[in-house]
């Protein structure tokens, strides 16, 4: 049910990412003192500003579970969450190369939104040990809803936070992006539009592929149980090869017949 | 829970067990939920014992760790908010283990209360380990390793009082969450540890100029603010989120 759409939106994302690569690297124009190396904003900052919407995402998907009890929102939630890790990760490996580029160290605990990034990743990275150190699935869901809701609303006190412990330590090397000259603004847009559709594929694939195993495990468990109808009586030691090879053969005689 | 209409209709008990709910003042849950858990502590002495003398301890380790006599300034702060989350996150991980072991969640369902209360009665339940923890913590870092701050002891009461209010709230949340897990004293500490960074900010930063000995500084009012801020959001959204982490 999530496949729709699916082709379309990867090519759009294929389309919108080289569109972004060319622009980065034939129309902006090298930054005066950073030079090359300053086009690893167009990537880094996108990353790290879709991560963030993200994990809130996460958060609204997690109260609209919450309050329907649909699974599907929990699916969502989890999805978005595990995207945005990702995400993260790959923001704060590009961050601490910037850094080691322009300030010499592989990290600096003066630039507090890397600072923030990497205490919003540690916390979010206890999302899965959590998730799936609870067994039954309607609590696993359940905590994994209130953790979202917790952390997505923590992240904003957190980075509210950590800017003012470093706001009169260190000057903000790269203010807000308004006061970017034009070219670097049109690549940057187009940088954060192709990092969003690439955040939105890459979900949109990891749903589709989700439902289809969850689908794919409900069709086997009703073979099962009807295999079992079947055959009432028969329990062996290993009942596994046996059951598996007549599923086998049933489903590709019924592919057949069909 | 009255029999009568429960011999009529068994299926409209539950209803009329809610609807009955307002008529037991929230106050009165919270304080017999509170006086429960503090008599539970007081004769088995779980948490607090063992969390004032990991304090101790580490205090200990950090005179050795760090090679001084006495600290001051920044990395007395250090020494003491390190030692003082550690040993508050010992007394998180068993928050609700007993509950959740001997039913006593499962009890506390049944009754027809509001299920705040056993939110409101944890976080006090945890401040009040806290301050018994700093009653005896805070005293034997003066002792041991800082330099005098007898002047300042006013101002650093405050900052305990507002850092500890967060550590409850947070702490409740964050054990609340972890209790139903598999791993539980794993996730405690793992869940806690972001969550409380901006609790160690504030009172941190807020610290560090009473713990000098030469001036005695006043902390910067927007750390306090802060640290306010902070023990207000997680309270409501810990009040928002917990009433799901209760229902089986």
């Amino acid at each position: 049910m999530y496949g729709k759409g699916l082709r379309s939106l990867s090519i759009a994302t294929v389309v919108a990412v080289v569109a972004a690569f060319t622009l980065v690297f034939f129309y902006a124009p090298l930054e005066a003192e950073q030079g090359f190396l300053q086009k690893i904003f167009y990537l880094h900052v996108p990353l790290a500003i879709i991560a963030l919407c993200g994990f809130v995402l996460g958060g609204l998907f997690a109260i609209a579970h919450l309050r329907t009890r649909d699974q599907r929102w929990d699916l969502r939630s989890y999805v978005v969450i595990h995207m945005s890790l990702i995400f993260a990760l790959a923001t704060l490996i590009t961050g601490s190369i910037w850094a080691k580029g322009s300030w010499g160290h592989w990290w600096v605990w003066s630039e507090p939104t890397l600072v923030s990034f990497l205490i919003v990743f540690l916390l979010y990275a206890t999302y899965q040990p959590l998730r799936f150190s609870i067994e039954d699935p309607e609590r696993q869901a359940r905590y994994a809803s209130v953790f979202a809701i917790t952390a997505g609303a923590f992240v904003p006190m957190n980075f509210i936070a950590v800017r003012l412990a470093s706001q009169y330590v260190h000057p903000r090397v790269l203010g807000s992006t308004s006061n970017l000259p034009g070219p670097m603004a049109l690549t940057f847009v187009v940088s954060l539009v192709a990092m969003a559709l690439l955040f939105a594929t890459l979900c949109k694939y990891e749903l589709t592929a989700k439902s289809a195993r969850f689908k794919l495990r409900a069709l086997r468990r009703r073979l099962a149980g009807e295999d079992a109808q079947r055959r009432p009586r028969r329990r062996s030691a290993v009942p596994e090869p046996h059951s598996s090879t007549t599923l086998g053969a049933r489903v590709a005689g019924g592919g057949a017949s069909t | 829970m009255s029999a009568q209409p429960a011999t009529e209709n068994p299926a409209a008990a539950p209803a009329v067990g809610y609807a009955a709910a307002p008529s037991v003042p929230l106050r009165r849950v919270v304080g017999a939920l509170l006086r429960k858990e503090l008599l539970v502590e007081l004769r088995t002495l779980e948490s607090v014992p063992g969390m004032s003398l990991f304090a101790l301890s580490t205090f200990v380790v950090f005179h050795f760790a760090l090679n001084r006599n006495s600290v001051e300034g920044d990395l007395a702060t250090g020494v003491l908010w390190v030692t003082l989350l550690f040993a508050a996150l010992l007394g998180v991980n068993r928050l609700f283990v007993a509950d959740a072991e001997e039913g006593g969640i499962d009890g506390f369902l049944l009754a027809p209360v509001d299920r705040t209360a056993m939110l409101l009665a944890k976080e006090l339940t945890l401040l009040c380990y806290l301050v018994v923890l700093e009653l005896v913590a805070v005293p034997a870092f003066a002792l041991l390793l800082s330099v005098p701050f007898a002047h300042a002891l006013p101002d650093l009461l405050l900052v305990l009082a507002l850092a500890d209010l967060g550590v409850a709230v947070v702490g409740t949340l964050v054990a609340a969450l972890a209790v139903q897990t598999r791993a539980r004293d794993l996730l405690g500490p793992l869940l806690g540890l972001p969550l409380l960074v901006p609790i160690v900010i504030g009172a941190a930063r807020a610290s560090s100029p009473l713990l000098v000995a030469s001036h005695a500084g006043t902390p910067a009012a927007r750390w306090l603010a802060m640290l306010a801020l902070y023990d207000l959001i997680f309270g409501l959204i810990a009040y928002a989120v917990f009433d799901f982490l209760l229902e089986d």
